[in-house]
């Protein structure tokens, strides 16, 4: 074999503590190495040329660049040595920059290492094989999981490129956070008036299909080729023959549902529409409320629906979907403010949350768009608005900003004095956080023509003190206590991963970090990408996000998942497992412990039970290899003896063992 | 059952004296034993932690020490004050260099760890509510009370692992039990002013005064306290306050124990009603008059 | 007002309080939490998330003079609430220990109720509040304080005239003075 080493200085990424051209110089004399050279940038494009003309020039049939990270540019150096008429696989990178410059800064040590790992690639290309990647086919329909502002935007962009969508979302209707908020930033632009008419556009598009009620049971598969399984709660109303026309909301005498579009202020029917503009617009009754499920006694709604759709053995239903893409946009959850006691853990019914503000603020909330606080319907004059509950708060386990919060606080002083205008409005924040585009602006519109006044200080407790509640704050730019006589107090509770995401990361093996929110594959390059190929995110399911954000990542996702379904074929990386067959005695053990189902039994033409690799499923982890009492399974690419050879090379005497 | 080492607390001796009294008797008839640590000492106090944490440990160590002579397996007090000193101390003794810098003040070192819990902890963990509620004879039905826990009976959580940091209920639930009406206290757990009556008794009167508002706001008949300290400020200096804040306050403030042992129909000599400066008498006519009217 | 020049402050003062308390007080972000829950911030001159701050700032000087110190109840509001999870209330414990040990002294009457307080226990094991008032009383000149609540409390025969003394009391003693040998 002749092979040519490069070792890249990274500009002074590397240079600075390693000794790049001791390295060419000990890498000469590698086995089988025939050249080696240094560059300054190997992936910029003379870098990329420099080893192409090598490989002509030199005659080379292999190649190992030390620099950074295969994660970011294995691809880059794999393409270059392909262009130059080599197979991809020929091809061994070195990480000397993560693993060795820029965590020690002894030169003589770091000089030493980098020759080590030089070595063992160089060991571990000489058992390197070509390997070539097989194809296959891919369906044509994406998965959109989540019907909030993000999830619609993945959805009809998706829709409107020419591709089959199928959406799940869990709650009755589509529409998300958003759906909610009365008016968005910075430009109190109606919510519903926006979103609106993409939530019917979702109804309406030839090419989408929606099951609300309905929530992910599991998922198979792999990119291109998932298989997913849809579970629809029973709604006991059978939806292809409800109109929506709402007669059965108004004459049900249970009235006792929790109205969580309405975030719990006040209850609502058993069998319930959610509000006006819900998409899909059809009934569903809540069975934990329903007296006729309940109790067996009722059926007024199934008496007076004028078609006859109310069915109340109706039950879940799982639907089967094929599709090539999952594009998870399940947004967030509200961080729960009663872990702040001294905020009153509800006890005090004028303390609310500021999505719970946003539904007094719209018309289609409880109180009709008239801000009139929850314990006796005054209408407030003190607004004290509490920034950072449950953000950037290390006590709660909420270290992170969430985001959009100043932002919405800001707009909610503004409307506040807008419906009521002797009102004075109060924000305890601990930073401003308005960094888009016009966002500073409108913060300072809110205390500049809006006479919110800003106090910059956390609340240390609210207690009542007649009808009115006493916020205690610190005015640390004062450089004292505060303390306002408030006649309602709006937190801005922090956002949280949604309830779930966690499981639903099991199933779609999309790893959650420590908070919740699933991991993309590169915070910089790769934002929608996950580390499971064929799945996207967008919006807050990845972390706290605005609604332009989001939307933006919507559209993002949807690029990613046409991308890859614009393809007439997908290949596969066929650094898979492969059965010796003759080595395999069929224990099955491989089988069992295969995370991905990739394994099957087959009996051969003798009648022997044998494993099976499929190849286009599996992931290339490892696990069977590790299993497998007889080393009759091997992942290419990733052979035990190419292992053992860099192992070797490190730590000799060398062991002498064939395990292939 | 556990043996548990009763600690009255200097106060115990002086200022709250009641408190002790009504302690043991209400113990007592609960059949809770408590067994005097002999030959106790100040537990240090504020003073002592205020100087150096090595030696307020050391003074309360002693204490320890003696309860693990004398085979306790838990000490216990009235007073919050010297429960967070004992707890501190035996907390940062888990440290071994800590334990053995502290050890080295001791004439004889506390080797091992005693547990210590405060009396309303005991009596709200340990004894079935229903025990207390079938010993009750005479109901505070018609009462109002405003239950004061003062700042370190829960705080801090992590140290006291009693009770909520923020709204504690151990004395509410236990005033409810007896029949009272509990109003929602909503500064359960704001300062005093501590010790501070001495060498600053504008703070105290300050801080006291509002406590006092607050209960006058809720209408309560009588507070309710935990905290020799606490109870103190709101009832020995209730005239200072008065006098300070041009105020007119004359409300009772009764040690938990007192209210208890009343309706356990304890003597009245053995909760030491008379060592109250705020004349309790409208309470008692209260509650008879309400008794008369059932 | 003081100018303070930052590149001047005192490095090692931020490090010792924070080894003494075992707190780490770069994790305090101003955000104002102690200072809006404690009771005592109307008395001080300084206001605790200030003291906070000035100790990250290496400012020795203001900070052990400073009068909040010796008005610091310990009622740990502050440390109950931080977000930062530091123990606000044993920093300041430790800033008063470190102002004792320099002679910085700014509220004199709290000081010597505590060396009164202390003393008492010294010298009979437990606290003797008649003894410690009258010890108080001369040092502080504060003869108009308390006299409102002395005579309450005697007519209730509530403070003893006489200490209780424990058989142990010498242990105590020599606690203190083993205690005075190690400083």
């Amino acid at each position: 074999m002749r092979i040519g080493v490069f070792i890249c200085h990274c500009g002074s990424n590397i240079a600075g503590t390693v000794d790049c051209e001791s390295v060419v110089e000990i890498a000469s004399g590698f086995p089988e190495v025939v050249f080696a050279t240094d560059s300054m940038y190997t992936c910029s494009e003379p870098g990329q040329d420099g080893i192409i003309s090598a490989i002509h020039e030199h005659n080379l049939d292999g190649v190992v660049v030390a620099s950074c990270t295969p994660r970011m540019h294995e691809p880059t150096f794999r393409r270059a040595v392909e262009r130059a008429g080599l197979n991809r696989y020929m091809f061994e990178m070195a990480n000397i920059r993560e693993h060795v410059s820029w965590i020690g800064k002894d030169k003589e040590h770091n000089t030493r290492k980098s020759a080590d790992l030089v070595l063992m690639a160089v060991e571990k290309l000489r058992r390197n094989r070509p390997l070539v990647a097989k194809s296959f086919e891919t369906v044509k329909r994406v998965l959109v999981i989540g019907g909030g502002v993000a999830g619609i935007q993945a959805a009809l962009d998706c829709a409107d490129g020419g591709i089959d969508v199928v959406m799940v979302e869990r709650d009755q209707s589509i529409g998300g956070k958003m759906a909610k908020l009365d008016k968005t930033f910075p430009t109190i632009d109606c919510s519903s008036c926006v979103l609106g008419p993409k939530m019917v556009d979702i109804a309406q598009h030839d090419k989408i299909t929606l099951h609300t009620c309905a929530e992910i049971e599991s998922v198979s598969g792999y990119v291109g080729n998932f298989s997913v399984t849809i579970r629809r709660r029973a709604t006991y109303v059978d939806w292809t023959r409800c109109t929506g026309c709402g007669i059965c909301t108004e004459k049900c005498p249970s009235k006792r549902s929790p109205d969580t579009f309405n975030e719990f202020m006040g209850t609502t029917t058993s069998i319930n529409i959610p509000f006006p503009q819900a998409i899909p617009k059809k009934a569903a009754i809540n069975p934990d409320t329903c007296m006729k499920l309940q109790k067996g006694k009722c059926g007024i709604c199934a008496k007076v629906c004028p078609v006859g759709c109310i069915d109340y053995e109706q039950q879940d239903e799982l639907i089967n979907v094929d599709v090539g893409a999952i594009v998870v946009a399940t947004g967030y959850d509200l961080f729960d403010w009663h872990k702040y006691p001294q905020y009153g853990e509800g006890r005090y019914p004028d303390v609310i949350t500021a999505l719970q503000y946003e539904r007094l603020l719209s018309a289609s909330g409880p109180t009709g768009g008239h801000i009139k606080r929850p314990s006796d319907g005054k209408e407030p004059k003190n607004v004290v608005f509490i920034q950072c509950v449950g953000s950037r708060d290390r006590s709660v386990d909420r270290p992170y900003c969430s985001g959009f919060c100043c932002m919405y606080t800001a707009k909610q002083a503004i409307l506040t004095k807008d419906h009521i205008p002797d009102s004075q409005s109060f924000v305890f924040y601990m930073d401003i956080r308005a960094p888009g585009k016009g966002y500073d602006e409108f913060t300072r519109r809110a205390m500049e023509e809006y006479g919110a006044q800003y106090v910059r200080g956390r609340v240390a407790m609210i207690y009542p003190k007649g009808d009115r509640l006493i916020v205690r704050g610190a005015d640390t730019l004062a450089g004292t206590q505060v303390e306002v006589p408030a006649d309602l107090v709006v937190l801005a509770t922090g956002v949280e991963a949604a309830q779930g995401a966690v499981k639903l990361g099991e199933t779609l093996r999309v790893v959650p970090d420590q908070y919740g929110f699933f991991v993309e594959s590169h915070p910089k390059l790769k934002p929608v990408e996950t580390n499971t190929a064929g799945v996207y995110l967008a919006g807050a399911c990845q972390g706290p996000k605005d609604i332009p954000t989001s939307v933006g990542q919507g559209s993002a996702a949807a690029a990613k998942a046409l991308g890859l379904l614009s393809k007439a074929q997908l290949e596969s990386d066929p650094a898979v497992s492969k059965v010796n067959l003759s080595r395999c005695v069929g224990c099955q053990k491989c089988i069992s412990t295969c995370p991905f189902g990739a394994i099957k039994a087959v009996t051969d033409r003798f009648g022997n039970l044998k494993a099976e690799v499929i190849e286009t499923v599996c992931q290339g982890c490892g696990i069977c290899t590790v299993t497998c009492p007889q080393g009759a399974i091997q992942l290419e690419h990733f052979t035990d003896n190419q292992i053992l050879a860099e192992v070797n090379a490190l730590c000799p005497p060398k062991m002498y063992v064939n395990f292939e | 059952m556990a043996k548990i080492a009763y600690y009255p607390g200097c106060s115990g001796q002086s200022t709250s004296l009641e408190y002790d009294l009504s302690t043991r008797a209400v113990c007592r008839t609960l059949g809770l034993e408590l067994v005097d640590l002999e030959d106790w000492s100040c537990c240090g106090s504020t003073p002592a932690h205020t100087v150096n944490h090595v030696l307020s440990a050391a003074l309360s160590a002693r204490n320890l020490a003696l309860a693990e002579q004398q085979g306790m397996d838990m000490v216990t007090t009235p007073c919050p004050s010297c429960l967070s000193n004992l707890r501190t101390a035996a907390h940062k003794m888990e440290d071994a260099s800590f334990r053995e810098q502290a050890n080295a003040l001791l004439d004889t070192p506390c080797t091992k760890n005693v547990q210590t819990q405060s009396v309303l902890q005991i009596l709200s963990e340990q004894v079935d509510p229903e025990t207390i509620r079938a010993k009750v004879v005479k109901p505070l039905k018609g009462l109002k009370v405003a239950c004061y826990y003062g700042c370190i009976m829960s705080r801090p959580p992590e140290l006291m692992q009693f009770d909520h940091h923020e709204n504690p209920m151990a004395m509410d639930k236990l005033m409810e039990l007896l029949g009272a009406e509990v109003v929602p206290y909503p500064l359960k757990v704001e300062c005093c002013g501590a010790s501070y009556g001495v060498p600053r008794v504008d703070i105290v009167t300050k801080l006291s005064g509002k406590l006092l508002d607050a209960g006058r706001e809720l209408e309560a008949d009588a507070f309710v306290t935990a905290c020799p300290l606490c109870q103190m400020n709101l009832d020995m200096r209730q005239g200072q306050i008065n006098s300070a804040l041009k105020e007119n306050f004359r409300i009772p403030v009764f040690y938990y124990t007192q209210l208890l042992g009343y309706a356990l129909g304890i003597d009245d000599k053995e909760l030491g009603f008379k060592k109250l400066c705020v004349n309790p008498r409208p309470v008692f006519d209260k509650l008879k008059e309400a008794a008369q009217a059932s | 007002m003081n100018i303070i020049d930052l590149s001047e402050g005192d490095p090692g003062f931020l490090a010792e309080v924070e080894a003494r308390s075992e707190q780490k007080l770069n994790t305090c972000y101003q955000c104002g939490n102690c200072t809006a829950g404690c009771p005592y911030t109307f008395a001080y001159d300084i206001p605790v998330s200030r003291i906070m701050r000035l100790i990250q700032a290496g400012q020795r000087e203001t900070v052990l003079n400073s009068k909040s110190l010796w008005l610091c109840a310990s009622c740990q509001s502050c440390t109950t609430r931080c977000p930062n999870q530091i123990d606000v209330a044993r920093v300041m414990d430790v800033c008063r220990h470190m102002a004792r040990e320099n002679g910085c002294v700014s509220e004199r009457t709290s000081k010597l109720f505590v060396d009164a307080f202390l003393k008492s226990v010294e010298e009979h094991g437990r606290a003797f509040e008649l003894g410690l008032m009258a010890q108080y009383t001369l040092k502080s000149g504060r003869f108009f304080d308390n006299i409102a609540v002395g005579p309450p409390a005697l007519m209730r025969n509530k403070l003893s005239f006489k200490p209780h003394s424990i058989q142990g009391k010498d242990q105590v003693a020599r606690i203190f003075e083993r205690f005075r040998k190690g400083e």
